[in-house]
Formats: C-alpha cells, structure tokens, sequence
C-alpha cells in the first residue's frame, strides 16, 4: 500500500511497472491488475483550458489517502495499491492520478480501484485551478 | 487558548491569507471558530471542516493548539 503526492510530472504506466517489480514483487500471485489513470483536458464547462494549478492540503491529502487505502485492504481481497497524483503547474494531457490495485481476482481488483476514486474524488482535499484564455477559476463540482 | 485557521483554495484566495491564530475561550466549536474568525459571517452551506486533519462537523469543540482548517468541496482526481 502506498501513495505520494507529485510535484512533478509522471508516467503512470512506468510506476505501475516499477511499483509491480520492486515493491509489490508477488509474480505469479495477482491475476489482477486494475488501473485508472486521470488526465488533464484541455476543455471544461464549454470552456478551452490552457493550464491547471492543483492545490492541496499537505499532511491531510497523504494522511486521508492512506486511511481510504486501508478501507480498501480490509473491505476486498486484494494484494496491495498504489495511489499517486499529481500537485501544482499541469498542462493538458498531464496524468493527474493514478490508482492501481492488485488481486488475485478481478472483482476484487476492480471494485476496490473504483472505491479508492471515488473517495478520492469525493473527500481527498485537492483543488483544481484553471487558466482559461482570459482568465482563471476555481473548478466546482458542478463542473466537472 | 489558541488555535491556528487554515483556509484553501478559492476560500484562502476570498479570506486574503491561508493562515491566521485564533484566541478563543474553552468549549469553542468549529462553527463559533468560523464566526470569530470571519468577525460573524454565515458559516456556507458546502463548506468542509477538519480538525488536525480529519473531517468534523461544525458542533466538534476544539482544543487548545488544535489546527482548524475551512475549505470548499473539493475537486481533485
């Protein structure tokens, strides 16, 4: 079980293959591998958008992503998951975030990487800024 | 006793600084904080509340040292 906040760019299917190798090291165990990798668009609410800022709350952000992935490990049997997302100055295309799970099974596998985005995109304390051609706002949760 | 207000995002940007130190009597509540610490503004409908961290609704008390934080739904993912 890990997360991390990212201030920089990342390539998620490189950390899933990395996580997979050096971390999980459980070959022949997962028959499952669920992935959801969020990226940035350059459209929203009717609107072209140039760039993002990503605020959070250090400390909450980790200390609630750590709890949500917990939740998952005793609600469905998985092996372990893996959360990253991103923080500050993002272009269109940038990976956000990054959830992956791994199980024996794919039910469990793809239940639980649903539940973890769920809540992360319900509770997790991140908020989203975007630069518009001639302005900037606050992303709502109506928006997105 | 004193605690330290934490806001964010477009909150942090309307109170025009994301942090200030609150001196309140004991047996304060979350929602009491907000009120001295916006000088009695209407506590929003959709505002989100944590004490050191952890959601709590606006009746929690706070504690001497406790870190409060304000903030708007949130949009990340």
């Amino acid at each position: 079980m890990h997360i991390e906040i990212r201030t920089g760019q990342f390539d998620p299917y490189v950390e899933v293959s990395r996580y997979q190798r050096t971390t999980l090291n459980l070959p022949g165990q997962y028959g499952a591998t669920a992935v959801f990798v969020g990226s940035m668009r350059d459209f929203n609410a009717g609107d072209s958008v140039q760039a993002m800022h990503l605020e959070h709350y250090p400390g909450m952000t980790e200390r609630y992503l750590e709890k949500i992935s917990a939740q998952a490990a005793s609600r469905w049997d998985i092996l372990d998951s893996l959360i990253i997302h991103r923080v500050g100055e993002l272009r269109p295309d940038d990976p956000i975030v990054l959830v992956a799970v791994w199980a024996a099974h794919r039910e469990a596998a793809f239940d639980a990487s649903r539940y973890l985005m769920e809540e992360l995109k319900s509770r997790a304390p991140f908020w989203k800024k975007e630069t518009l051609p001639d302005r900037s706002r606050w992303v709502t949760r109506a928006d997105e | 006793m004193s605690i330290t207000v934490k806001y964010f995002a477009s909150l942090r940007e309307q109170m025009g600084t994301g942090e200030v130190r609150l001196d309140t009597s004991a047996a304060t509540t979350v929602g009491e904080a907000w009120q001295q610490a916006t000088d009695g503004a209407d506590l929003p409908a959709n505002l989100l509340m944590a004490v050191n961290m952890e959601y709590v609704d606006a009746h929690h008390k706070v504690q001497d040292g406790d870190e409060v934080a304000f903030f708007p739904p949130v949009t990340g993912g």
